[in-house]
């Protein structure tokens, strides 16, 4: 890889930007694919550069063929998108858990609580900590389909605002933890603030799969165990 | 924690390494059939030293893979690598990978 692609593709990377690498296998010649720029040792046809931004777009991997060259012309098309964000309301015990499991599986979290006393650095180490109010801060966040939100604090002065946000935004999960007669409660106060039924079924809630977790580190097992099945488990009941 | 664990930041390993003057390979799966164990996109960091970052199978080709990456970092040639894993080889290796998955080899300048 020459030192100009993989320069930029590192800066490209720690600025979260989205690019794609994209290699001619046959003469090893690289591109770099932005989303407005392209860099590099060859050109794309505008057909391939669409398939590749397509490919950016999807996160998706893979080879290309070209199907005008007879030659079996092969590109492999490495997408680097920035970490998918998980954005954790609730700086309780479970937070604690669940926040560096997240990081672990290669997620950007954020902890987000007002309560000073809860989201502190001490008992979240590495973690970012938002102290704005958390449907502020959501708005702020603007989550994207690339964004999953769990509300954690059990509290509907934090929760509630918080999950109106989610259900406004395009995250592809939105989880709240409480018992099924908590849920049910809570999806009443969110019809009465004008939220259609659609919109809170996408909470997934009681949150978590059923594992039969206890402690606060299966409970956020349970959790990312299901965010990773929306995220990735096609067929699997989540 | 240990940051080699983290999904997709065996680029950002691989600056570190040559910012600290080492020479360096990145390996990356770049198509699979079969249940191999690690999805296209899958890296492995490479330095002249042998030191691996990240993974492109379940561990049963890396050593096989850091051994062309040497050679890659030797000729500044790429390469294209293709495994077979059998259950009989993986038995052999104490592992249960399966499938097929190949893999290029590059050095970074």
């Amino acid at each position: 890889m020459k030192r100009d692609i993989f320069d930029r593709l590192v800066a490209a990377k720690a600025a979260a930007t989205p690019v794609a690498l994209v290699t001619d296998l046959t003469s090893g010649l690289q591109s770099l694919v932005f989303e407005d720029a392209v860099h590099g040792g060859f050109g794309l046809e505008a057909e391939m550069l669409d398939e590749v931004r397509r490919r950016i777009r999807q996160d998706r991997s893979g080879l290309l063929t070209d199907p005008q060259d007879e030659d079996g012309f092969r590109l492999f098309v490495h997408v680097h998108n920035p970490a998918m964000r998980l954005l954790i309301v609730g700086a309780v015990h479970i937070a604690q858990a669940l926040a560096p499991l997240a990081v672990l599986s290669g997620y950007d979290v954020t902890v987000i609580d007002p309560r000073g006393a809860f989201a502190t650095p001490a008992r979240f180490p590495n973690i970012t900590l938002n102290h704005d109010w958390p449907d502020e801060a959501l708005t702020a966040l603007s989550p994207d389909v690339r964004t999953a939100i769990v509300t954690l604090s059990h509290d509907p002065k934090l929760d509630d605002p918080a999950l109106i946000a989610a259900l406004r935004s395009p995250a592809f999960y939105v989880g709240a933890l409480g018992s099924k007669r908590t849920h049910a409660l809570r999806l009443d106060r969110l019809r009465d603030e004008g939220l259609s039924e659609a919109q809170v079924k996408r909470i997934r809630g009681p949150v978590g799969l059923s594992i039969g977790a206890v402690t606060p580190a299966e409970i956020a097992l349970s959790i990312l165990g299901q965010i990773t099945c929306v995220r990735r488990g096609e067929n699997h009941p989540c | 924690m240990n940051d080699t664990l983290m999904a997709d930041n065996i680029i950002e390993q691989a600056a570190a390494w040559r910012s600290a003057g080492r020479k360096v390979a990145l390996a990356t799966v770049i198509a699979t059939w079969g249940s191999s164990p690690r999805p296209v996109g899958s890296q492995m960091a490479v330095d002249d030293d042998g030191a691996m970052a990240g993974s492109v199978s379940g561990g049963c080709i890396e050593n096989a893979v850091a051994h062309e990456a040497a050679k890659t970092m030797e000729d500044g040639e790429p390469r294209l690598l293709s495994f077979g894993i059998t259950n009989e080889m993986a038995w052999e290796v104490g592992l249960a990978c399966g499938g097929q998955v190949q893999v290029y080899v590059e050095a970074v300048e």
